[in-house]
């Protein structure tokens, strides 16, 4: 297409080529905007905004919007704007991190199940055992096992961090790694494998060439849905004492912490629900766009 | 495919019982204790004392073979009994709750109708509703019904049930009184004025779970509709001058369905699971609420069993979704 | 005075009651809701409020406990004492004379072999009784006549109304009881969860941990009660929605326990439709100080036991600068409103025990400051946390999870951090905190931490177990399994005697001189335990229910034969 530059510059990283049709892609465009926006708020706005999200002040409890407190504050006056965005940065990072240690688990075990027939036994037995395993008791285990352990040699919050994505990767990763095998033995019948095989092309390249660029629309989408389901689960996982310490705000348990009160201050619902929604619909369309982008066949027309 | 199967169900013998044992080991190993919810007031000497009675006192295998011999054993001779009026299992222990002392199996049938009829009926909503917009989404990609839809997923999805269930209640049993906040399942449908009770207290706990569901297998019939949809065969059939009709609902549908398939045999078991939040919200009491009362409360025996019915419809699901990817694509061969 | 107006209203709609509705069963429905469901109508076999309280609804004890704490009659003709001869000179044996003509709901007639039986029942050692408790230290119960059941204690009891007393002791019936004692109890579903009862009313229907159906006993004592022919108690959801079933949606008529956050209350109250009801008893939310080092560092098994003394805590100037850095008006204000008031004991309630010790009352930061200074504790390095010998005065706090205990702890650390201690602030599980499994790091009895908090109360109206806990020997330690009740490891031997000398004294003045002194030496003299907040219970019922007094010594459902529909 563009003649005149591939004369005297060296082939273009194929990167670019991505890059170009994702920015055709307007909702993918919005998506990012808004992402990089949430990313920015959340690690700029402290340095503009210096108020401690756990800084407890008493006579300004329960107050509405105002210059002092931009978004109010809760019923224990403590800044909603500050704690929006401290919980952020926790909602995001075990979002972000949490889905990527699920997709990862869910992925490998997925394709080498579904490509290798030896491995599909035990594999897909493993997945039915995980998916059998009751969670709460799971969970309450792996503190007792792994909380002091862990923040002894990563600090206590380094270690409730890892503590908590390594419990929702480690328990969230089966419906991935189903849906993947499934895809998989369909695709491994498919004439571009078989020719592929035919040419000698060895198991490795076979996988990551030709298997898994097929099965990235499912992936995408439970990529998606994972981002909702981690940053939901680590509220649910600081009501069993296992999440970070109790005056540690997460979106999540904002959101959970203002329900009751949902008549009253409805505000205090409404900021981190839009919050969480929103991040998860730019991811959305980011998957969407990517997914677009990263196929030749639409990269082409 | 018969042997195929045949050799599944074989192997799902051991693997059932490894996950009963697994499961067994977990729940001793995790901390708690049944007696966790005994007043600081009881002396401890009380204490041990319930805890000898529970039978707390044994070796964990020693507990681990009651059980099995309790549920593969007992508990089959217990329902042959009341099937058909014989007397197999008299003065046999069957597998009892700690918490209430009451056979587990009579809680679990006791619960039964209130899930399936909730989560049961949510769930067959919401694939209802998911695999056309799914379709419709993928079909028309960006126009205004797939850009709304994937909206209401998204957001239906991010927003958890235990906030759209307080939503719902304020709006439709607080404000508008159209709809009973308490689920009553003492309620009998005999007559019409029962069957509209009935019908009313559902309405809210259905839309919430139907709600989540949908979004989230609507989600996956798109992105595989859309996969499928620009594949060469999609283009040789419309060439062949097959209706757009039968090109999408035959043709695309059938090969998208792999992935949509096996989220639909994996959220069936999850009926029988319940739904923990949406019960309680509503008080529907169901399965759902009875496990996480049971995993509170230390009740090993009801967790125990209720995770390995749970674990056994998860392989006997899973086994039926494999059977489905060899109908829908004949290339697919196990053997 | 709020409460007290709502009781005396409720107690003269109360008077005119029974004249006005004088037919059993003429009221219809009551629709009763428990935020925790119930598992068993067996008060022996579960020690679960919600079912000792609804098993009170079917199952009765001889004498009860009224809403001021006193024990009145229900089975009974009068309450035994040592002038009428119903109590030994030597405090050793109770004889109780049943009212004659007593009826189960059966039809047969209640004698004085089923407290005897109901003894035995709770007393065989394979049954594993929830309530041995209210039997201990008895040799024997005997029936002299059909009429007079006669316990004999082992020891002289100062207190002895423990058996066949209050909710947590009722009468189960000898004849239906028969094949379930001992290693038995735990297979008689069907009589564990349709007792047959005095109470008013009984089972017709029973929902494992959903919904107890019942309806009016028709041999009821009082041919006029109860007035509602049915009712129907619900289980499940939690308090917020329980408040709003009565308070709001009108659905139904009593929900139970209903503790939310104060504003919330008076949103719901505004709606019109019921109204909350309150009363204190002896709950109390407090902190306990870890007297022993809890640091990980220490092997497994030393750590927090008496081997290593707190490095901190136990210095007596720093737990009292703790506690004089709290706002006890301020965490009522924000957690409990008119659901708890600030308290500086231990032991609140009843009145002749309950010590005039306010000093914790105010606030005094400045003071709290000053006794850390006193104490060694600066802040050499200008960090804003003060130090000793290199070490930082640095507290782990932890607490069972609950939206109230997380708010109380962000703010006490913000008032401990302003006196220049740092906070960790921990939240553990409450079926693992309050578990007791030895196995768990996490427990209240383990305490690997340097302060935790929790509440507590005492069963029945006698303070005497209750401050017993805390002697040296109770202590939680590995050689017991960490099973002891002294929490704070709070050793003295002058506490030791004292707690020996309550259990000799028999004179009811002297027993709350001394009781009031060893609460003392618990709180203001060592601030081992910091009390917060005297915790009152909080219930909703609708506006069109009537008879409603809530009684924190007793169950809750105590009164429900008087309670009617107001029309």
């Amino acid at each position: 297409m563009t003649e005149t530059t591939a004369t005297f510059r060296p082939p273009r990283n194929q990167w670019w080529d991505v890059w170009d049709q994702f920015k055709t892609h307007k909702g993918a465009l919005v998506g990012l905007t808004i992402f990089v926006i949430i990313i920015a708020g959340i690690l700029i706005g402290p340095w503009l905004w210096d108020m401690a999200p756990t800084y407890v002040d008493l006579r300004a409890r329960n107050k509405g919007f105002s210059m002092a407190h931009p978004l109010g504050t809760d019923q224990l006056g403590r800044d909603i704007l500050a704690r929006m965005m401290a919980g952020g940065k926790v909602s995001l990072s075990v979002g972000l991190t949490a889905m990527g240690l699920a997709i990862f688990l869910g992925t490998t075990i997925g394709v080498l199940a579904g490509y290798f027939r030896r491995l599909e036994g035990p594999l897909m037995r493993m997945t039915d055992l995980f998916l059998a395993l009751p969670l709460l008791p799971l969970l309450l285990l792996m503190v007792t096992l792994f909380r002091e352990p862990l923040s002894k040699s990563f600090g206590p919050e380094g270690g409730i961090f890892l503590l908590i994505v390594t419990a929702i990767g480690a328990t969230s990763w089966m419906q991935t790694a189903r849906i993947v095998r499934g895809e998989v033995l369909a695709l491994k019948e498919r004439e571009f494998v078989l020719a592929a095989r035919s040419i000698g092309t060895p198991a490795h390249r076979m996988v990551l060439r030709h298997i898994l660029p097929n099965v990235m629309s499912p992936i995408m989408v439970s990529a998606t849905l994972g981002i909702a389901s981690a940053i939901i689960t680590e509220s649910a996982l600081s009501f069993l004492g296992l999440g970070f310490p109790p005056d540690f705000p997460t979106w999540g348990r904002l959101l959970f912490d203002a329900v009751d009160q949902i008549q009253l201050y409805p505000m205090r619902v409404v900021l981190p629900g839009v919050a969480i929604s929103l991040t998860v619909l730019s991811v959305n369309y980011i998957g969407d766009g990517l997914r677009d982008a990263l196929d030749p066949r639409i990269r082409g027309r | 495919m018969f042997q195929f199967t045949l050799r599944r169900l074989l192997i799902a013998i051991p693997t059932l019982l490894i996950i009963s044992l697994v499961i067994f080991l977990l729940l001793e190993a995790a901390p708690g204790d049944p007696l966790g919810d005994v007043p600081l007031t009881v002396p401890p000497e009380v204490k041990a004392k319930m805890r000898t009675a529970l039978g707390l006192d044994a070796a964990w295998y020693v507990r681990y073979f009651l059980w099995l011999k309790q549920m593969f054993w007992v508990e089959p001779m217990h329902l042959v009994d009341t099937l058909f009026g014989t007397h197999l299992a008299e003065g046999m222990q069957r597998v009892i709750s700690f918490q209430s002392r009451q056979p587990v199996m009579d809680i679990i049938a006791e619960r039964i109708p209130q899930t399936l009829m909730v989560v049961g009926s949510a769930y067959l909503v919401g694939v209802l509703i998911a695999v056309p917009i799914g379709i419709l989404s993928a079909y028309r990609q960006y126009s205004w019904f797939d850009n709304l839809g994937t909206f209401i997923s998204m957001v239906g999805f991010s927003v958890p049930t235990f906030f759209t269930g307080v939503v719902l209640i304020i709006l439709f049993a607080v404000k508008l009184k159209w709809f009973p906040s308490v689920y009553d399942t003492t309620l009998k449908v005999t007559d019409w004025a029962s069957f509209t009770a009935q019908l009313r207290q559902m309405v809210m706990p259905v839309t919430v779970l139907a709600l989540y569901n949908a979004a989230q297998i609507s989600r996956f019939m798109r992105s595989s509709m859309l996969d499928n949809l620009g594949q060469d065969y999609v283009r040789t059939a419309r060439a062949k001058g097959l209706t757009e009709k039968v090109v999408v609902l035959v043709h695309v549908l059938r090969n998208s369905l792999i992935p949509v398939v096996t989220v639909i045999a994996l959220g069936v078991p999850q009926i029988f699971g319940g739904a923990i939040i949406t019960e309680q919200v509503f008080k529907v009491n169901g399965l759902g609420q009875q496990l996480i009362l049971s995993i509170h409360a230390n009740d090993l025996p009801m967790v125990m069993s209720l995770t390995f019915i749970f674990a056994t419809l998860i392989v006997l699901f899973n086994l039926i979704a494999d059977l489905l990817y060899g109908i829908l694509d004949p290339r697919i061969r196990y053997d | 005075m709020k409460l007290k107006t709502a009781l005396l209203g409720a107690a003269a709609t109360l008077m005119v009651a029974p004249a006005a509705f004088a037919e059993r069963g003429s009221d219809g429905d009551v629709k009763i809701l428990y935020a925790q469901a119930v598992s068993t109508m067996n008060a022996y076999l579960s020690s679960g409020t919600k079912d000792i309280e609804v098993g009170s609804l079917v199952l009765e004890p001889l004498a009860g406990f009224n809403e001021k704490g006193e024990v009145i009659p229900r089975l009974v003709t009068e309450i035994p004492s040592v002038e009428n001869g119903g109590i030994s000179e030597d405090m050793k044996s109770i004889t109780w004379h049943i009212k004659p003509g007593m009826k189960w709901s059966d039809g047969t007639p209640f004698t004085a072999n089923d407290p005897v039986f109901t003894a035995n029942y709770c007393m065989d050692p394979a049954g594993g009784c929830a309530q041995l408790a209210r039997y201990e230290g008895i040799e024997k119960v005997e029936a002299l006549d059909d009429l007079t059941v006669k316990i004999t204690f082992k020891e002289p009891k100062p207190n002895p109304f423990m058996a066949f007393v209050g909710a947590t002791s009722p009468i189960l019936q000898a004849a239906q009881f028969a094949n379930c004692t001992g290693a038995n109890a735990s297979t008689c579903t069907e009589e564990n969860f349709k007792p047959i009862g005095t109470g008013p009313f009984r089972v017709t229907e029973f929902r494992t941990n959903d919904t107890v159906m019942l309806e009016a006993n028709p041999n009821y004592r009082d041919p006029a009660k109860p007035a509602f022919a049915t009712a129907l108690v619900k289980g499940g959801g939690d308090a917020t929605a329980a408040a709003r079933a009565v308070m709001e949606t009108g659905e139904f008529d009593y929900a139970w326990n209903t503790q939310i956050s104060p504003e919330l209350q008076a949103e719901l109250a505004a709606a019109g439709k019921g109204q909350f009801v309150n009363a204190f008893g002896t709950l109390v939310e407090r902190i306990e100080m870890n007297m022993t080092d809890p640091s990980p560092d220490l092997p497994e098994g030393e750590r927090s036991t008496a081997k290593h003394p707190h490095p901190i805590l136990s210095d007596l100037r720093v737990r009292k600068a703790l506690s004089m850095a709290i706002d006890r008006q301020i965490l009522v204000d924000i957690g409990y409103g008119e659901a708890g008031r600030p308290t500086c004991n231990l032991v609140p309630a009843p009145e002749m025990f309950a010590s005039p010790n306010t000093d914790c009352l105010t606030q005094d930061v400045e003071g709290a400051k000053a006794l850390l200074d006193e104490a060694g504790w600066t802040d050499s390095d200008g960090d804003g946390i003060r130090d000793k010998d290199g070490k930082k005065l640095r507290l782990v706090y932890q607490t069972s999870v609950n939206a109230i205990r997380q708010d109380f702890q962000s703010i006490i650390k913000q008032w401990w951090n302003d006196i220049g201690v740092e906070v960790e602030l921990k939240t553990v599980d409450p079926s693992v905190f309050f578990g007791g499994d030895a196995g768990s790091p996490d427990t209240i009895q383990k305490f690997y931490a340097d302060v935790e908090m929790y509440a507590n109360n005492f069963d029945g109206t006698d303070p005497e177990p209750y401050l017993a806990q805390y002697t040296c020997e109770k202590a939680p330690n590995p050689d017991n399994q960490w099973q002891g009740e002294n929490i704070n490891r709070f050793c003295d031997p002058a506490y030791d005697e004292k707690v020996k000398e309550l259990g000799a004294t028999g004179d009811m003045t002297e027993r709350s001189t001394l009781a009031k002194r060893m609460n003392e030496m618990l709180t203001k003299d060592s601030y081992v335990v910091v009390p917060l907040v005297d915790r009152g219970r909080l219930s909703a019922h609708s506006n069109s229910l009537g008879g409603v007094i809530l009684n924190t010594w007793d169950s809750e459902l105590w009164n429900a034969s008087d309670w009617y529909r107001i029309k």
